[in-house]
């Protein structure tokens, strides 16, 4: 174990970055310059330490790690509190991982702002760090909503054309989500009498409230998920938002809802979440089937990708809802993998994008010939984001349904529709994209990726493959945990299922019906 | 030997694949050919390990590798396994592959990316082969979607025609429907048996036999279903009736990729996959009935189109779509030996009349279409003669390798004794007769009569490098051979008679079980041993498909060599079934009309009136815009004239003075 904090460390470092960035001083150029390498200095440490962490992190175990905890508000009992266990380590990896990756491909593309641009991105990564260490309720809460900010000004400030219109969108969409959330807090705060949240996992609430409180969770989970019906921000948000913010947008801000519903919604509310689990499959499901047609008739690449995010988001749900192993495991590990993957996808179209400044897929065509490398790199991506065995993205697919399959055959066979079209919608925009004859002759001239970019991507194909052909390394640590998570949930639920023996689970009928019940 | 076998391919595939430039389109041919030339002569060697050098005792390799995919009671695992019918299939890919390789370096020798090419096929090769060697479902799965992007991979390899990316999706994604039937059938048989490796599947089928499984609200028979959807996987990869559609498009691929992937191995993966879970089919008898049917429709269908098309590829892929629904239908009568058998002869002689017609069309400056061609023997000798080889061991004459294993397929279908196993025989000798007749009017259509082609194209017409002819040589050799030679291994009678004296001195006769060549690879059970059974059917069963054979070759001696016009007048008179022919039933055109335009418009309805219209129209641009409203609404309140204020004041205090006088009288 390691002795100092090196969670608050890890979670600060990028803030100490900033203090940095804003004693810097000089002409535009210098500026710039060095606005550059300091934030990617920082966040190549951060990342170090991460790293460093996880070396030390004890794979046996499923309680959290490197615990941290300091009185806050030590009348009112909410303390700040940060620690790591299986589930939440691989989410701090990824984005430790991402913000760096993030800086390098802002390198050239970033012309106006560059230092308040990597401010942004360094405070960004004190958010998402603390949001996925945090271990109290109040403090989550904080991180949760501290991230939309700077997220807010990336896209408002360095987006496109209509990039007001998406930010606002953005926000209005998530923020309605997290009122609700603050509201289901404090009345657990009122119930339970602590904000700790291994305590309130362990002391789930009376049955009827939690019904309310896991809607009002799910409110804002769902939103930032995206789940269907409330995902039309996310298309709009990143192809409005730059190259770099979409790789975070896609990479970690889409995985902090499954990771609410992994930390909150199950251990929290376990009859709840049992109670409406048909629900998240069906819309899950809707979700899966209504994007990726959708994803099929896009004419623009970074929609196309957006729309594609939200289907594979549609896998999480399903997976961790079933509360099986490798359910739950399916749905962490497809969350790690479509942050790689689209992700990387993303970087993919801001490589053309710097060139040709269009997304209009139909300006594109023919340019494997005078960019093979790019070709090439882009058609494993594709193929990681297809699902192919050997690459992480099956990985993730495969163990959400195999978990899915036990609780429910319907809604795995319209969820495995998805991985047809999913192979449809984008071996049609590899095809529109880099094969053909090539009309424009624009295109056909830009330039094969540099050396930078190169840089960029190999990590991205290394980690895809490695993931996809020798998974255990991270299943083996989520597998504790994981396991301890259906081991709440079960516990939670066990009281049900005696009572339904005796009486009847109707009983929670006087909430909404959700909208489909499963037949079996 | 076996790291050998399997992954020298992979090491050619990464070699050439990421240093093609350094070591240029030459080095890249040296590497490829050289490392899976190895890989072939280690699987020989393999064969001959596992089960010539020990007929009583065969031995099973089992080599793990290392852990994949753990969670809870799941665990998948890269194994490789040697038994049987494992090697069986390496020594088919292998070699084969080894052929098409060394062809290929002639074959594309005027492309630009021909490191490319070869790097593909040897990827292709290393996917088949974990696809045959694993040990587990999963590892399967791995390399049956391997060898699926890799033949996406190559059917587009000329992307800039946007015919071949075409045909490249149209397979992947019809290929995908099959696979989410076999990923079905994989979690199906988790589900069950707790397992998905084969021994644990295996050993568990007979306790589970009486098992239902809950699908869709259904109770259904559990084997069966688990079977049934493995099945439909097989019938994606192998182009059975229904997902079918894909093979012909594929035709877009370099000729050596159809040859190899199209029809050799690839498409054969399904046949290898009903084989492999030999032990589990046994159980479901519905099961078998299913495949069995599909067969022999495939069978019949495809042969009825094969006999119509002009384009030369086009008709060898319908023949081995046709040739695929044999080697079902014997699947689906418990004749395991009797589908492997014809699949290793079909491998030989089907690569040869491709790469064959490659050759063809290689001399003729890539025309396909079997109308500009003919007179061509005296031109391209040694392709002629080759190509007859193939051609009759297509037609199933003897004593060429076609005749012994088209032989036990119908036989055994006959011997059934069933509803279905009469339909497979009767569909399967009508196809005989079709095969035939297709193969010999190819023959005549291209090499003999007049040649039609254009002048240049005469002028250039060349007989092929032998680069290309000596692994057409080998493939030759296999397919004269391979029936004779392995016949009474795959197909051989499982018993035979003895006289034995008992202690009286009485003579009696005894039946003993031979040991069987499949060892544990393929469990028949002994009621259903058709094999066994086809060995004593009746004198005209056997002598049938070969007299259909050799009419079928009349006939078209006839119609294309000297009634010219009678197969115009035949197309002319029998206009409606001529053109349900041609048009390939119809299959593309239904799919398109009911599938593809309606998944586009979906999609469109979806995003414009779904996303934009309702979802966003109710929420964040409705409020806003509401919002806006309202606040326009509110905002002309506000006009800034004291008469304005004073008016509503005085309205106000009328309401509220009336309402303080009448309101209280109520009461």
């Amino acid at each position: 174990m390691i002795d100092f904090p090196i969670l608050t460390l890890m979670t600060f470092l990028p803030l100490l970055g900033v203090l940095f960035l804003l004693s810097i001083r000089g002409s535009e150029e210098t500026v710039r310059n060095n606005s550059l390498w300091t934030a990617l200095y920082t966040s190549l440490f951060t990342f170090g330490i991460s790293v460093y962490m996880s070396l030390h992190f004890d794979s046996s175990s499923s309680d959290f790690q490197f615990v941290e905890k300091y009185e806050w508000f030590p009348s009112l009992g909410i303390s700040y509190k940060l620690g790591v266990d299986g589930i939440s380590l691989f989410f701090v990896l990824l984005s430790t991982f991402l913000v760096p990756v993030c800086i390098l491909a802002s390198w050239k593309s970033i012309k106006k702002r560059t230092k308040e641009y990597m401010i942004a991105f360094l405070i960004l990564e004190t958010f998402m760090i603390g949001m996925f260490t945090a271990l109290d309720a109040v403090l989550f809460y904080v991180f949760f909503e501290a991230v939309l900010i700077p997220m807010f000004l990336i896209i408002g400030i360095w987006g496109g054309k209509r990039r007001v219109y998406s930010a606002y969108k953005f926000f209005l969409f998530t923020l309605t989500g997290s009122v609700l959330m603050l509201v289901a807090i404090l009345t657990l705060y009122m119930q339970v009498g602590t904000t700790d949240i291994p305590t309130l996992m362990e002391n789930p609430v009376s049955g009827d409230l939690q019904m309310w409180l896991w809607l009002a969770v799910f409110a804002s989970f769902a939103v930032k998920m995206p789940m269907w019906p409330v995902h039309t921000w996310l298309p709009d948000a990143h192809v409005e938002a730059p190259t770099a913010g979409s790789v975070i947008l896609a990479g970690v801000l889409l995985k902090m809802g499954g990771y609410g519903f992994l930390r909150f919604s199950l251990p929290m509310f376990p009859e709840a979440s049992l109670y409406f689990a048909d629900f998240v499959f069906f819309l899950s499901v809707v979700a899966i089937i209504y994007t990726s047609l959708i994803a099929l008739v896009q004419t623009d690449m970074k929609k196309l990708i957006a729309y594609s995010s939200v289907a594979h988001m549609g896998f999480v749900t399903l997976g961790i809802f079933t509360a099986t192993i490798q359910g739950v495991e399916g749905g962490i590990f497809q969350m790690l993998s479509h942050g790689l993957i689209s992700a990387a996808l993303f970087l993919c179209v801001g490589v053309v994008y710097d060139r040709l400044h269009t997304r209009e897929i139909a300006k594109y065509g023919g340019i494997v010939n005078n960019m093979p490398k790019y070709a090439t790199i882009f058609m494993f991506l594709m193929m990681a984001s297809v699902g192919l065995p050997g690459t992480s993205g099956f990985v993730g697919e495969f163990l959400s349904l195999l978990g899915l399959y036990q609780i429910s055959t319907v809604y795995t066979v319209f969820a495995g529709l998805g991985v047809i079209l999913g192979a449809a919608y984008m071996l049609l925009l590899y095809k529109k994209v880099v094969f053909g004859a090539g009309k424009n002759s624009d295109a056909l001239k830009m330039k094969d990726i540099d050396s930078r970019e190169y840089a960029i991507f190999i990590p991205f194909v290394l980690l895809i493959l490695w993931l996809g052909i020798s998974p255990s390394y991270v299943l083996s640590r989520i597998e504790p945990s994981a396991n301890k998570l259906i081991e709440l949930y079960q516990n939670g639920i066990s009281d049900v299922v005696i009572e339904e023996a005796t009486s009847n689970i109707k009983e929670f009928g006087k909430l909404p019906e959700p909208e489909v019940k499963g037949n079996d | 030997m076996e790291y050998i076998a399997v992954f020298a391919p992979l090491f050619a595939f990464l070699i050439a694949g990421l240093f093609g430039k350094q070591i240029g389109d030459r080095g890249a041919e040296l590497i490829t050919c050289s490392f899976v030339i190895a890989a072939a002569i280690s699987s020989v060697f393999l064969f001959y390990n596992v089960i010539l050098s020990d007929l009583e005792n065969h031995s099973v390799m089992i080599v793990p590798v290392a852990d994949w995919i753990v969670s809870g009671g799941f665990k998948a695992s890269w194994t490789l396994r040697i038994d049987e019918l494992s090697v069986v299939m390496m020594c088919v890919i292998n070699i084969v592959s080894a052929c098409v390789h060394v062809y290929s370096t002639g074959y594309m020798s005027h492309d630009k990316s021909r490191a490319r090419f070869m790097a593909y096929l040897s990827l292709f090769t290393f996917a088949m082969l974990m696809l045959v060697t694993s040990d587990n479902l999963l590892q399967l799965f791995f390399g049956w979607e391997g060898v699926g992007v890799a033949s996406y991979l190559l059917i587009g390899f000329w992307h800039h025609k946007d015919s071949a990316n075409s045909a490249a999706i149209k397979a992947f994604v019809v290929n995908r429907i099959g696979d989410l039937g076999l990923i079905l059938g994989i979690m199906t048989i988790f589900v069950i048996f707790g397992t998905i490796s084969y021994d644990g599947i295996f050993s568990q089928a007979a306790d589970k036999m009486h098992d239902s499984f809950n699908f869709f609200g259904y109770e259904i028979h559990a084997i069966t279903l688990a079977c049934i959807l493995l099945f439909i996987g097989a019938m994606g990869k192998s182009a059975q009736l229904g997902l079918h559609t894909w093979l012909p498009d594929a035709m877009e691929g370099p000729t050596p990729v159809s040859a190899l992937i199209h029809a050799a191995t690839m498409v054969t993966a399904g046949v290898f996959l009903v084989a492999r879970f030999s032990p589990l089919f046994e159980f479901a008898p519905e099961a078998l009935i299913f495949v069995c049917v599909v067969g022999a429709a495939t069978a019949f269908i495809a042969a009825t189109i094969g006999m119509t098309q002009f384009d030369i590829k086009r008709v060898i892929a319908y023949s081995t779509m046709s040739q695929l629904g044999y080697m079902f239908f014997a699947l689906g009568v418990s004749a395991y030996g009797a589908a492997m058998f014809h699949l290793v002869t079909h491998a030989f002689f089907k690569a040869l009349l491709f790469l064959g017609a490659g050759s063809v069309i290689h001399a003729m400056s890539n025309e396909q279409d079997m109308r500009n061609m003919g007179g061509l023997w005296k031109k391209i000798p040694v392709t002629y003669g080759l190509m007859w080889i193939g051609g009759l061991a297509l037609a199933g004459i003897p004593p060429l390798a076609g005749f012994y294993s088209k032989d036990i397929v119908l036989e055994a279908a006959y011997a059934d004794y069933s509803w279905f196993g009469d339909f497979a025989f009767w569909a399967g000798i009508a196809a005989a007769f079709m095969t035939a007749f297709y193969t010999w009017r190819l023959m005549i259509m291209t090499f003999h009569g007049k040649c039609r082609a254009v002048k240049e194209v005469q002028n250039h017409i060349h007989e092929s490098p032998r680069v290309m002819i000596y692994p057409l040589v080998i493939l030759a050799i296999g397919a004269i051979v391979s029936g004779y030679a392995l016949s009474s291994y795959f197909v051989g009678s499982t018993s035979y008679e003895v006289v034995e004296v008992d202690e009286n001195g009485n003579e009696y006769i005894d039946i003993r079980n031979k040991e069987n060549f499949w060892g544990d690879a393929i469990y028949v059970k002994e009621e259903n041993d058709t094999i066994e059974k086809a060995h004593h059917v009746d004198m005209w069963v056997k002598i049938l498909p070969l007299i259909m054979g050799i009419t079928g070759i009349a006939f078209a001696y006839l119609f294309y060599m000297y009634l010219i016009r009678v197969p115009e007048i035949f197309a002319r008179r029998f206009r409606p079934i001529y053109s349900l022919f041609y048009n390939k039933w119809f299959f593309d055109n239904i799919y398109e009309y009911i599938f593809v335009r309606n998944v586009f418009s979906f999609g469109k309805v979806f995003w414009k009136t779904g996303d934009e219209r309702i979802i966003n129209g109710f929420g964040p641009d409705g409020l806003a815009y509401m919002t806006n409203i309202f606040a326009k609404i509110y905002s002309k309140l506000q006009t800034g004239y004291i008469f304005h204020y004073a008016f509503v004041m005085m309205i106000g205090l009328v309401i509220l003075v009336s309402w303080f006088f009448f309101g209280f009288s109520a009461d």
